[in-house]
């Protein structure tokens, strides 16, 4: 059957000189737009399957009897299980023709995390890292970069030094880690002032290499960041009961949610962790359980951010380090398979409501509009405003771009 | 009843006086460090020493520089047991360090230093870093705890380093069995079912040569001229016959392909060294005859990468600018030349190289100077360098200084086991550096949060029975003591007159449960100093 889209329902109704000025206008309108500000990573730690999430594939064998459903973007279907983020599907693109060489849980996050391959000699910056660095923030007393949940391998700073690494903290039902002292406050305060005798000895002789060393600025700082209001924004509990039940009663939704909070009061780049998605044997039942964390969580959070009108400022993005084999393995269970997977993507003035590329309905073959992982990294750094071909220095002296990706053109 | 009472009264006595004992110099002779310095006595071992010695001499008279004074005996001693064992001397052994006469104690230091369990350990856990890596690896084909244990128990042995990284190389077997296999085994790659001999390349010319030829991997070297993609390949096709079924690792036939990145295809390479070709042997299969090459003694750079690593273990930076070069022209000073011939010599003796190092005054200089501490004075190490603790040396450094007594092998298992696990739990949360970059680093907020706040370290400053902050309060004889004694466990040296009169004041006057309070915020305080997180 022809397929009939806006170009060629233009060109029938021979209206085709529009596509230039409709361009032209889309182009002026890009330049005038801001740069988003902040980003959101739904981590899906273990590799989440393409086919149980948002790519399904009704009615062939590699679907192994996984339904889709259909969504708010026209075309569009997600498995189901999605049902809330099918809602939102207006604010979401997918990517589902992402591609990488890494099939080895470390090895894949590293790629996913940082749009490269990883390399002995040089530890590259996370996409969280490169963007805290590029986009300073004045007045955030509190870490700028976090990991909520985080698995064996959060965001690190690489060759930007371990100041740009994630601060990691768990379920935000409890206390942030570390920040509250073992002692009274009188009792600290004195602790503090005898520090400064020894760490005065010390210094005698030495000086500056005393204050090269950061350590009393890091303290300082870390009991500033004890002390700060903005520490609050971890604390979902004050938040009204209707929206923590949207988002979920459960440690990642509890996550996304302080993900907002945190994104209110400055932070650049939060990642969310929602682990468990390796499903080497009884894939369904796994994936039906994680979808039932995922999906409200999700959905919640971009229709807060789309209603508080911050939608356009953040990207949000959804991955795991890799995808599955579209053929089952004789436990139920799928494998790992970086040759093509889904990324999920909103926000942050990109497309929603696009499905990028095409997979193979066998399973076997590339994928169409095949699109590296690297290209993930160019067009998020370029919706915030960052040149991704900029280049950073690695420990020798050799150079690296941002991004040795190219912006997915159809999302900006 | 009365003997159940009386039973439990002796216990208590019991524990007291273990308690005591271990505070104030010791009787048990298992106990009692060994303090041999023989083998630095000998006269050809002092020659090198003065040699090395010279060679400063002369580079910082050349430059019109005057190196820092020499550190006191406890300082150095803080930096051999940082650097050779990776934790502080236990309050126990600085008791008996003290009571050895002061011309020869940091000799028997070393030397004991250099026989001593956490040592292996400790070394075998940092190398494997270059080795292997950090990464856990593909399960079954790698068995990393097997090759640690392995390289721990040559280490101990002191078998000669070219004969441990010849096993490395080119040992066939199982990876159970012969553990060495597994440096291999680690690079073992899904996809061709097969160990990665480009990853084996790369590992061979930067562990062992500390070269880095690997930019050449997929076009020619932009800035080493002498580094043509073939050279690295023709490494690489050394490791090309080698075949990893399940857990066995052996040599078969077949040449050796390479995947073109740039114009695509493969290629077929030969194997063949970059640099001394006459050095490399006709005989044996191809790994056997690369690890001859490679461990030659007159294979200079294979000594020098050796030197320049302990070096940078020791000092917490290289002799040269890197760990690994990319380029064979570096200037190599004198002092790197003499200890690679020495290394050469005497059949690659890495003990006798740690001890060389450690006998050396550059060693022994003083990070504090009386004078101005300039850019020219860190680059000659006219002053001793300042570097960060790795996060399991401040962890080991904590719970050290919360016990009287030096955790080692000898220790209970439960000690050792609460150590361990302290550690590991520790060194997730502190960060873990990846790899010996060696690279400058500074404190981050979250470190400095979980030593201020975390339950791990605040257990260790706590008023606990166990804790020797406890165990000072309850024994010293005075204030002044207690504050000394609190600040050799913790920080191996003794208090300034400022600093022991402003916590002995916080002392005074104050007993039972108020006195231990004051000493458990001292240790909070000595755990949260820039000193007990920085080598100096």
């Amino acid at each position: 059957m022809p397929r009939f889209d806006r170009r060629g329902f233009l060109a029938a109704a021979g209206v085709s000189w529009l596509t230039p000025l409709g361009t032209a206008l889309a182009r002026a309108a890009e330049a005038s737009r801001a740069p988003a500000k902040s980003l959101v990573v739904l981590w899906l730690g273990g590799g989440p399957s393409q086919l149980e999430t948002f790519d399904p594939k009704p009615g062939t064998n590699i679907a192994a009897g996984t339904k889709a459903i259909p969504t708010a973007a026209k075309g569009v279907q997600l498995a189901a299980g999605l049902e809330r983020v099918a809602d939102q599907m207006r604010h979401v693109s997918l990517v589902r023709s992402l591609w990488s060489k890494e099939g080895d849980h470390e090895r894949g996050t590293y790629a996913l995390k940082t749009g490269y391959r990883p390399d002995p000699t040089v530890t590259h910056p996370s996409l969280g890292a490169i963007i805290c660095h590029d986009l300073p923030g004045a007045g955030v007393e509190i870490p700028r970069h976090v990991s909520i949940l985080p698995n064996e391998w959060p965001a690190r700073g690489g060759t930007l030094g371990p100041e740009f690494d994630a601060f990691k903290m768990f379920d935000p039902a409890e206390k942030v880690p570390d920040t509250t002292p073992q002692v009274p406050g009188d009792r600290f305060e004195s602790r503090f002032e005898d520090l400064k005798i020894v760490d005065g000895a010390f210094a005698a002789g030495r000086g500056k290499r005393v204050a090269a060393t950061g350590h009393t600025d890091a303290m300082a700082r870390a009991r500033r960041m004890m002390t700060s209001d903005q520490l609050k924004a971890f604390d979902v509990s004050t938040e009204p009961e209707a929206v923590k039940r949207a988002y979920g009663n459960t440690a990642f939704g509890r996550g996304c949610l302080a993900a907002r909070r945190l994104l209110d009061v400055g932070v650049r780049c939060v990642e969310v962790t929602l682990a468990g998605w390796d499903s080497h044997a009884n894939n369904h039942e796994i994936t039906t359980r994680l979808k039932s964390e995922l999906d409200p969580a999700f959905a919640a959070l971009l229709n807060d951010l789309h209603e508080r009108g911050t939608l356009k400022d953040t990207v949000v993005l959804c991955v795991g380090e890799f995808g599955r084999t579209p053929q089952m393995n004789p436990l139920g269970g799928r494998d790992h398979w970086p040759h093509n997977f889904t990324a999920a993507i909103a926000g942050g003035g990109l497309r929603g409501g696009l499905a990028i590329g095409e997979s193979d309905p066998e399973g076997g073959k590339d994928p169409a509009d095949k699109q590296p992982v690297a290209n993930l990294h160019a067009t998020v750094l370029r919706a915030l405003g960052i040149n991704h071909e900029k280049t950073l220095r690695g420990p020798l002296g050799r150079t690296f771009a941002r991004s040795e990706g190219t912006p997915i053109a159809a999302l900006s | 009843m009365w003997v159940r009472n009386a039973v439990f009264i002796g216990a208590l006595i019991g524990a007291g006086l273990a308690i005591r004992a271990s505070l104030f110099p010791l009787s048990t002779e298992s106990r009692r460090v060994k303090f041999d310095p023989t083998p630095v006595q000998a006269d050809e071992f002092q020659a090198v020493v003065r040699q090395v010695n010279a060679a400063f001499q002369a580079d910082w008279g050349a430059r019109g520089i005057e190196p820092a004074p020499k550190a006191t005996d406890l300082a150095i001693a803080r930096r051999l047991s940082l650097a050779l064992a990776g934790t502080v001397p236990s309050l126990e052994e600085i008791r008996q360090f003290e009571a050895q006469p002061p011309e020869s104690r940091l000799d028997g230091w070393a030397n004991h230093l250099l026989h001593d369990r956490r040592h292996a350990d400790y070394f075998a856990e940092r190398l494997a870093r270059a080795y292997v890596g950090t990464e856990d690896g593909p399960l079954i084909a790698y068995r990393k705890r097997r090759y640690l244990a392995w390289l721990a128990e040559e280490f101990r042995k002191n078998t000669s380093y070219a004969e441990i990284v010849r096993q490395m190389i080119a040992t066939q077997g199982l990876n159970t069995d012969r553990p060495a296999v597994n440096f291999i085994a680690a690079t073992y790659d899904d996809d061709r079912k097969a160990p990665d001999p480009e990853k084996l390349a790369i590992r061979v010319s930067r562990a062992f040569l500390g070269l880095r030829i690997d930019c050449a991997q997929c076009h020619d070297h932009f800035l080493e001229p002498a580094w043509k993609q073939t050279h690295f390949q023709s490494l690489a096709a050394f490791f090309g016959q080698t075949k990893h079924t399940i857990t066995n690792i052996a040599d078969g036939d077949g040449e050796y392909r390479f995947e073109d990145r740039v114009a695509g295809g493969t290629h077929e390479i030969a194997p063949a060294v970059p640099f001394l070709p006459n050095l490399l042997p006709a005989e044996g299969t191809r790994r056997e005859r690369l690890a001859a090459w490679v461990t030659d003694p007159r294979n200079v750079h294979f000594n020098r990468a050796t030197v320049n690593r302990v070096w940078a273990m020791m000092f917490g930076r290289p002799l040269l600018k890197q760990i690994e070069a990319q380029t064979l022209d570096e200037t190599i000073p004198p002092a790197l030349d003499i200890l690679a011939a020495d290394f050469a010599k005497n059949g690659h003796d890495l003990r006798r190289l740690m001890l060389l190092i450690a006998s050396t005054d550059v060693f022994r200089l003083d990070s504090a100077a009386p004078f101005e501490i300039t850019d020219a004075h860190e680059d000659s190490l006219a002053v001793f360098p300042l570097t960060r603790l790795r996060p399991e040396q401040v962890i080991g450094n904590v719970i050290q200084a919360a016990s009287v007594t030096t955790i080692d092998q000898q220790s209970h298992v439960f000690t050792r086991l609460r150590r361990y696990f302290n550690e590991r739990d520790f060194v997730k949360r502190y960060g873990d550096a990846d790899d010996d970059s060696f690279a400058k680093s500074t404190s981050t907020i979250p470190q400095r949060l979980l030593v201020m706040n975390g339950d791990l370290v605040d257990g260790k400053a706590r008023e606990e029975l166990l804790n020797a902050s406890s165990q000072i309060a309850m024994f010293a004889a005075n204030d002044a003591a207690a504050v000394e004694t609190a600040y050799l466990a913790a920080l191996t040296r003794r208090p300034t007159p400022v600093e022991r009169d402003h916590f002995a004041a916080r002392l005074a006057g104050a007993g039972g449960d108020a006195r231990k309070r004051h000493l458990a915020d001292l240790y909070w305080v000595l755990f949260n100093s820039t000193e007990i997180s920085w080598n100096h």
